[in-house]
Parts: C-alpha cells; structure tokens; sequence
C-alpha cells in the first residue's frame, strides 16, 4: 500500500495496519503526521523514545515494553504516558519501523 | 576423552543425552549431564491437574530413569559457566572442563517481577499452573472454590506454551459445567496482546470459541501491580480487572544461571542462532529448548524438532564440517478445548497455523484448526509418547522436523 502524507506530500510504503515498510523514509514531519492521526502530540521526550527505537531496530534487537522500560530513557509508565493506550505499537508506528513482534 | 555436558535434565536436555550417546564414538567422547532436581515434569500435565483430569503421579517421574546408560548423570546446582575458559562450576565448587556444552536450562516464572504478585495471597487466591506446587495448590482450591469472578491472566510474552492460558480458560468452563456451577462463575481471559493468540488465523478460531463459551476478552492490557487488598489487576494504562480468583501466567524468565555468567538477554536467554543452535557468542556451546531467545514458541514439540537438527549439528561441528542452518521454528500444539475435544495447530517462524490435515496430507486423521474429539485423544495419547518417546529420543512417525505445507490451506505463502 502507498500512503501520502498530506503535509509533506511525501508518498511512502505501509502495511495494511499503517507501518511504515521502509523505515529508511522516514523523517520527523511523517512522525509528526502519524502522531497527528493517532492523537498524540510530539515532544522531544517523544523524539528520545523514537530514536531509542530506530537505533535498535536498525541494530536488529527484538523490542519489548521492559527493554524499552530499562533502557534507561523513560520507565514504562512514562511510557504509556507518552503514548497512551498502544505504548509499543503507537511509539513503533511513529518510529517508522515494523509492528513488534515480541508475541510468540 | 573429549567432554560434552548438558545442562539442565528437562525435555530438551534428557532428549539430547538420549541422542548423543547413540552418535558419539564412546572411546572419545563422555557425556554428562547436569541438573540439580531429582524429578522429571511431564509439564503439559499441569494444565489438567488443576481440574483432577490428572492425578500427581501421572505428571512426575525420576528424572535418572530416562537418562541413558552411556551417559554420566550429575544432581547439583549449577553455579558458574565460564565460557572463555570452558569451565561449568557446580555448587561446592567442583569444576567440570568441556569441548561442547549444551545449554538446556529452560524457563521458569518470576512472579517476583510484578509487585504484589507473590505476596500475601500468593497460593490463597492468586495462583500459577506452570509449577507443579501451582498447580497442586489450584486443585485444591478448586474442589472447594463456591464460585465468583474467576480471571485468567497472562503477565507479558513470551510465555512457556502461549496457548496453555487459553486451555485453561476453556476447561474451567467444562469443569465448572460439569459441576454444575458455570452460573456461578464469571470467566474473564486478560492478555496484553491485541487478541486471544499471538498469529491472527488462530486468533480468529479461538475468539469464538470464547465468545461460545461465554468467557469475557481484556485485550492490551499491560499489567503494573496486583492490589492483593481489593481483589484487583491494574495496569499501566489505570485499567482494573476485579477477580475472587486469579489463575495468572507470571513473567517467564531463563535461568538465574545465564545472568550470573553474563549470557543471557533481558529475560535471561542466551541469544542463539534460529536456523543452526549454535550460541551467537561462542562456537562451542549450543542452546536447545525454552532456555534460548529464538522467535518460536516455547514449547515441548519445539524442543523435540530442535533437537534432531542439533543433534546432527553438533556431529557436524566435531567433524569441523559446516553447520546445517535448517531450524524452521516448526511447532505443533494440541489446545484443548473442553468436553473432550481440542484443536490442533502446526506452524512455523514463517506460517501460521492454518486449516488442513496432520501428520498425513489430506488424510489426518488430525484436523488442523478445527475441533474434535480425534485431537483430544491424540492429546491425551500424547503422555505416553512424551514419557515413551519423545524424551528417549525416538522419531515420531509421520512427524516431520520441518513443517510441511501439504494438506494444508494456505491463502498466501508469506516470505
């Protein structure tokens, strides 16, 4: 599927539910939009999480809710603050990387 | 003499022993294998103690029994593994030197990891099945229970056989039918993933077999504490779940042993190749079963697929030949479903589970996805393949290690 973002007009690959399927396009204005969407304004906080995110997706370490919790950013009830109701699939989502797969 | 230990006596372990020692030249090789408890668990028989299907003595044995004669059998703790140097330290400080070590330690539940989990009311209205004292305890609180809120919980994956939580729900519902008291139970499954299993085919299946069975769906809920004082789950999102009696699936977590000898991830599993076995940090030690970090479930028929391609990995790694990378994440799991019927389900790392037929394409007499009475003695029948076959290290026939797609109705082969 190929989502336009209506800011940045940029055109990008997503999966059916809405992840971005190259986390290489990404930029700060598509987070932004995707955050928009769900409801959920960006901080810098925010931007720490994402980039936290990236790193170790990119480093191809599987994520989970208590890796994100002791990674010494945010704990994860500040996690679900930041992103409430999805705090892993939300912050993903943002990040421009896959939906987690941490359940087997 | 060249050493080759084992650690950790469970289903992996005992299988490997029962292998290796059929392949390995006798006059250069000695096994050993290493764990400090003396009972053998046929675990996916705590499911059915809760619910007297199953009586104390048909889920333990000696675990020396099944280990094979041409193999050393060590009962103590182990202490230390030293892997730069080779060495495992038990407790009292024996230290035992190896060329290959196999670690098969499993998994076990950290209630400890959620606050107010095993407190108090830990084994008085807060119970696990996954131990064998959990599941004793629950029995006799069931023979006894007059009914309430019953809630079946799982803390976070991944967990010991992801679908065990389920069973326990749908057999609840029989048992307290059969009781004659279903009225005056409310059942409600409480999960942190999205739905009821972790692969959307069955996911569906399985959703309405609990709307069938009136059993209540809490979805992405993450859990922060247990509020032992007022009977409640709470998550970090401030959602509650009230219970009288909760049957909970607690944090699993890799053995204390891989921390202590700094190998394990943040869970305790040692980071392992999925395809060959072999350990990411040190060629000469492998990881088979629950104790790895691998992305299948864990699992008892993971385990014994694993075990045949390590098995001739572990040949292939002694004659200096390549290894074969060839572990699919090939599961296969029977759920019970209640009233004497289950379902069953074949998947791997890249499908997942489907309608068709198993172990005999378009035969069966299995069905896959669907259930029946057929599947529920083949999970019944299956106790005396664990305790006859499989550990020993037997084929099973028609079972193969990697999944076929055969006889299967596949929509889209995924990558």
């Amino acid at each position: 599927m190929i989502k336009t973002f209506c800011k940045t007009q940029i055109e990008v690959k997503v999966s059916e539910d809405g992840y971005l399927e190259d986390m290489s396009q990404w930029n700060e204005e598509i987070a932004h939009e995707i955050a928009s969407e769900i409801g959920i304004e960006l901080t810098d906080k925010h931007f720490e999480v994402i980039n936290y995110l990236r790193e170790k997706t990119e480093a191809k370490e599987p994520l989970t809710i208590r890796k994100v919790g002791k990674s010494g950013i945010v704990s994860i009830k500040e996690l679900y603050q930041l992103f409430p109701k999805g705090p892993l699939k939300y912050s993903s989502k943002i990040a421009g990387i896959p939906k987690p797969t941490s359940c087997i | 003499m060249k050493n080759l230990l084992i650690l950790g006596a469970g289903t992996s372990g005992t299988m490997m022993a029962n292998h290796l020692v059929s392949k390995l030249p006798k006059k250069e090789w000695s096994i050993t294998v290493i764990d400090q408890f003396k009972t053998h668990y046929y675990q996916p028989g705590f499911l059915f103690l809760p619910f007297d299907i199953y009586t104390t003595k048909q889920v333990k044995k000696k675990g020396e029994k099944f280990i094979p004669k041409g193999a050393n059998y060590i009962q103590k703790k182990i202490e230390l593994i030293q892997p730069d140097e080779n060495k495992v330290i038990l407790e009292g400080g024996r230290v035992l030197d190896y060329d290959i070590l196999i670690v098969a330690t499993g998994t076990k539940i950290a209630p400890g990891e959620i606050e107010g989990m095993d407190g108090p009311m830990w084994y008085k209205n807060i119970f696990d099945f996954y131990t064998y004292e959990g599941a004793k305890a629950l029995r006799n609180k069931l023979r006894e229970w007059e009914g309430g809120k019953l809630v079946v919980h799982i803390t976070e994956m991944p967990i010991k056989c992801p679908v065990a939580p389920l069973e326990f729900a749908f057999l609840a519902d029989s048992f307290f039918k059969n009781k004659g008291m279903r009225d005056k139970v409310d059942i409600t499954y409480v999960t942190p993933l999205g739905g009821a299993f972790t692969k959307p085919k069955a996911t569906e299946a399985l959703h309405h077999l609990l709307e069938e069975k009136g059993i209540k769906e809490v979805t992405d809920f993450n859990i922060e504490r247990v509020d032992y004082e007022n009977n409640k789950i709470i998550d970090y999102a401030e959602t509650e779940v009230e219970y009288d009696l909760l049957v909970t699936v607690p944090t699993n977590m890799g053995d204390e042993l891989m921390e202590r000898s700094g190998m394990g991830d943040d869970l305790n599993y040692i980071p392992t190749d999925k395809a060959t076995l072999q350990t990411k940090d040190h060629e000469n030690i492998f990881a088979i079963g629950d104790a790895t970090n691998l992305p299948a479930s864990k699992a008892g028929s993971v385990a014994h697929f694993e075990a045949e391609i390590l098995t001739e990995n572990i040949l292939r790694y002694i004659k200096g030949e390549p290894l074969k990378a060839e572990f699919d994440g090939h599961a296969n799991c029977f759920i019970e479903t209640g009233n004497g019927k289950a379902l069953l389900i074949d998947f791997n790392y890249t499908h997942e589970p489907v309608e068709g037929t198993f172990p005999l394409p378009g035969i069966g007499p299995l069905k896959l996805l669907k259930e029946s009475r057929t599947n529920h003695m083949g999970k019944m029948a299956f106790r005396w393949i664990y305790w006859n076959m499989l550990i020993k290290g037997r084929h099973i026939p028609f079972v193969s290690t990697n999944m076929t797609e055969k006889g299967k109705h596949f929509e889209t082969v995924e990558k």
